[in-house]
């Protein structure tokens, strides 16, 4: 595996919400990404211009840039399955 | 207009409700000042029946009239989209954003891109809007339609608390919003937004009837506020939206007693007053070709000429083409089109509804501000409408131009069936002068007879009156009634003729009578000269025969005294008795 992931976590303040939504995104990208992925936390209370860029609406969101296709996966990340699929590492069966 | 300003100060009684105007024409009218301030109003309506327009329109003019800055968070449309599509209304967004004083964000929420995973919240947007707030003071804020939301996220339980904390968002941000929604099966709209929406919501309905669209506007609730009830109906063109409230509650007009003449001077003097009352409404009803339009254009110019703006509606004959007719009868019409008193309105009654021509024609009337106004003719209206229709907006009409002390000249066609005859009394009752031109078919030709039907507040002629159209105008001429009834057209030409060669022969009789009795005077005299002489003449025999008389009869007494003297033979000396025997 020799992709570059560019990840971008869209959170509001240091909700629960966002807290548990970061954990879960590093316990995964440990476990299959390791070495190959950035990871970019954005609080749009502090930033709110950015918003509109990646066209957030949900907390908290995360954005994969690159590679391509763009995702956006919504939500605390709870269901690893799910954010596996969004990320495109593993596919849907 | 008076009754709202009336109905608006009895609401400020009661309600302290403040309210933002939304500038768009005629809204503010029905709900008595604009939308609750600082609380969402929700707009829903079909697709095509004008949401984004007008909630558009709610944001421009906030900007251009009350300078209020606006946001715009369209979920459907891209911001250049948008302005594109609103330049046609001569709305500049690309300007208004540039000078801070719009923002247009667009919300993009694609399924494909977005995968769900445990709790979220729509904070995102918060944060978006607010800081769009934030950033240009927005007083305004619209969202277009929110419920795209629901078709891009799965999770509903969490959309709906959400929305309902964005709505209290709303309202803590102080600023005046307008949510649009789709309208649903069998709810207002198809996520039920109406729920959270509880302080106004207005339905916007699109319907076809006969092939005819008529868009319409009502206030279904207005928590805390006076509103208009019914349907209105409204009208985008060129200058955005117009909703007109056209049913008028009371019957509390002003009158005014001038008179405003008609431009034919014959029909003037019909009227024991010399004309029309000013404000007041004028029918003039006849069959085809009677010399309706040639009226009422005479009545526009006379009104024009007294420096009066007149508006024409002509539902029939192009502006030009009426023009060109009119100056067959010698009136120039377009002398008036140049200086701007005169302003023609036409449109094929089929354009749209009644309604959307009522207020297409109450637009026309508050641009131009006419005096007089020409509706020519209603009949046409028909074809759009049933007649209940008709009245009723012609009802509204009348309403709404006696109000504005504008006075009108419908004209009507009539066929000489009964149908019709009951359409000119259903509109008869509404007008205050009822002008009706009758075919009188005689003697192998068609001519015209104009008779005052009524006029409210003033004695009328109650003759018919021959009408003519002459290429110097048109005029009223007393029909002939002889001894064979009325006479008009050759027959009363004929008849006049008739009577000139009576007269000349009667003329003629009476002088040779007349020198019948000169001559007969002059013989008379001339018989009385010679009697005169013949009496004469025998006066005079006569007389001689007196002085015979004396003389024998002197001369008879002398001698008889002589006589007795001889024989007496007294002497007597000769100067006592006779001298003249000495």
């Amino acid at each position: 595996m020799s992709k570059k992931y560019e990840l971008r976590l869209y959170v509001a303040g240091k909700t629960l919400k966002s807290t548990t939504a970061l954990s879960n995104l590093k316990k995964y990208c440990e476990e299959h990404l390791k070495g190959q992925y950035v990871i970019e936390v954005i609080d749009l209370l502090e930033h709110p211009q950015l918003a509109e860029g990646d066209q957030i609406l949900a907390i908290p969101t995360l954005v994969k840039k690159v590679p391509e296709p763009v995702r956006k996966i919504i939500g605390d990340l709870s269901n690893k399955e799910k954010v596996l699929v969004g990320l495109d590492i593993r596919t849907k069966d | 207009m008076s009754k709202y300003t009336a109905l608006k100060k009895e609401a400020n009684k009661l309600t302290t409700l403040p309210k933002t105007p939304t500038g768009i024409n005629g809204l503010d009218e029905i709900t008595l000042g604009g939308f609750p301030k600082g609380r969402p109003t929700l707009i829903c309506g079909g697709a095509g029946c004008g949401k984004t327009l007008f909630s558009l329109e709610f944001i421009v003019k906030g900007v251009t009239d009350y300078n209020e800055p606006g946001v715009f968070i369209a979920f459907e449309e891209k911001a250049h989209e948008l302005a594109m599509n609103v330049t046609s209304l001569g709305f500049d967004l690309e300007k208004l954003q540039k000078d801070k004083k719009i923002k247009i964000d667009y919300i993009h929420v694609d399924k494909s891109e977005i995968e769900e995973t445990g709790e979220y919240d729509l904070s995102g947007l918060f944060i978006r809007l607010g800081h769009a707030i934030d950033s240009i003071g927005a007083k305004r804020v619209v969202l277009d339609t929110i419920e795209n939301l629901f078709s891009g996220l799965d999770n509903e339980g969490i959309l709906r608390a959400e929305l309902r904390r964005l709505f209290q968002f709303l309202k803590d941000k102080g600023v005046t919003a307008i949510i649009t929604g789709e309208k649903g099966e069998k709810t207002l709209t198809r996520k039920g937004l109406e729920e959270y929406v509880s302080d106004c919501v207005i339905f916007l309905d699109h319907r076809v009837i006969n092939q005819i669209s008529t868009r319409r506007l009502r206030i279904i609730k207005y928590r805390g506020s006076l509103h208009g009830t019914n349907e209105y109906p409204f009208l985008i063109d060129e200058e955005g939206i117009s909703v007109l409230p056209v049913t008028s509650l009371k019957l509390d007009k002003p009158v005014a007693t001038s008179i405003i003449k008609s431009g034919i001077p014959s029909l003037d003097q019909m009227f024991s007053l010399g004309g029309f009352y000013k404000g007041s409404s004028i029918l003039v009803s006849g069959t085809a070709g009677t010399g309706k339009t040639s009226i009422a254009a005479s009545f526009v110019n006379a009104a024009c000429s007294r420096k009066e703006k007149s508006l024409y509606f002509a539902f029939e004959e192009s502006p030009s083409q009426i023009i060109r007719n009119m100056s067959s009868v010698g009136l120039d019409l377009q002398k008036h089109v140049d200086k701007g008193l005169l302003k023609f309105y036409a449109a094929r009654p089929t354009l749209y509804g009644l309604e959307m021509h009522l207020v297409a024609i109450h637009k026309a009337i508050q641009k131009f501000k006419p005096d007089v106004i020409v509706l020519d003719p209603i009949t046409n209206l028909i074809t759009v409408g049933s007649f209940s229709d008709v009245k009723s907006m012609l009802v509204r009409l009348i309403d709404f131009l006696q109000e504005s002390q504008i006075t009108v000249m419908f004209t009507a066609l009539t066929l000489n069936s009964i149908i019709n005859e009951q359409t000119d009394d259903g509109v008869s009752s509404l007008v205050d002068s009822w002008l009706c031109i009758k075919d009188i078919e005689f003697n192998g030709e068609r001519n015209r007879g104009l008779y005052v039907m009524k006029t409210r507040g003033m004695k009328h002629s109650n003759q018919v009156r021959e009408f003519v159209i002459t290429n110097k105008g048109l005029d009223l001429i007393d029909v002939y009634i002889g001894p064979e009834g009325v006479l008009t057209g050759s027959a009363r030409e004929a008849q006049v003729l008739l009577e000139e060669t009576g007269m000349v022969l009667h003329s003629n009789a009476l002088g040779r009578k007349d020198r019948e009795l000169l001559r007969k005077r002059k013989v008379l005299e001339a018989k009385i000269e010679s009697l005169k002489t013949e009496f004469e003449s025998t006066e005079e025999e006569l007389n001689k025969v007196y002085i015979e008389e004396d003389i024998k009869r002197e001369v008879i007494t002398k001698t008889r005294k002589q006589m007795t003297q001889f024989r007496s033979g007294n002497y007597q000396k000769p100067d006592q008795a006779n001298p003249k025997e000495e």
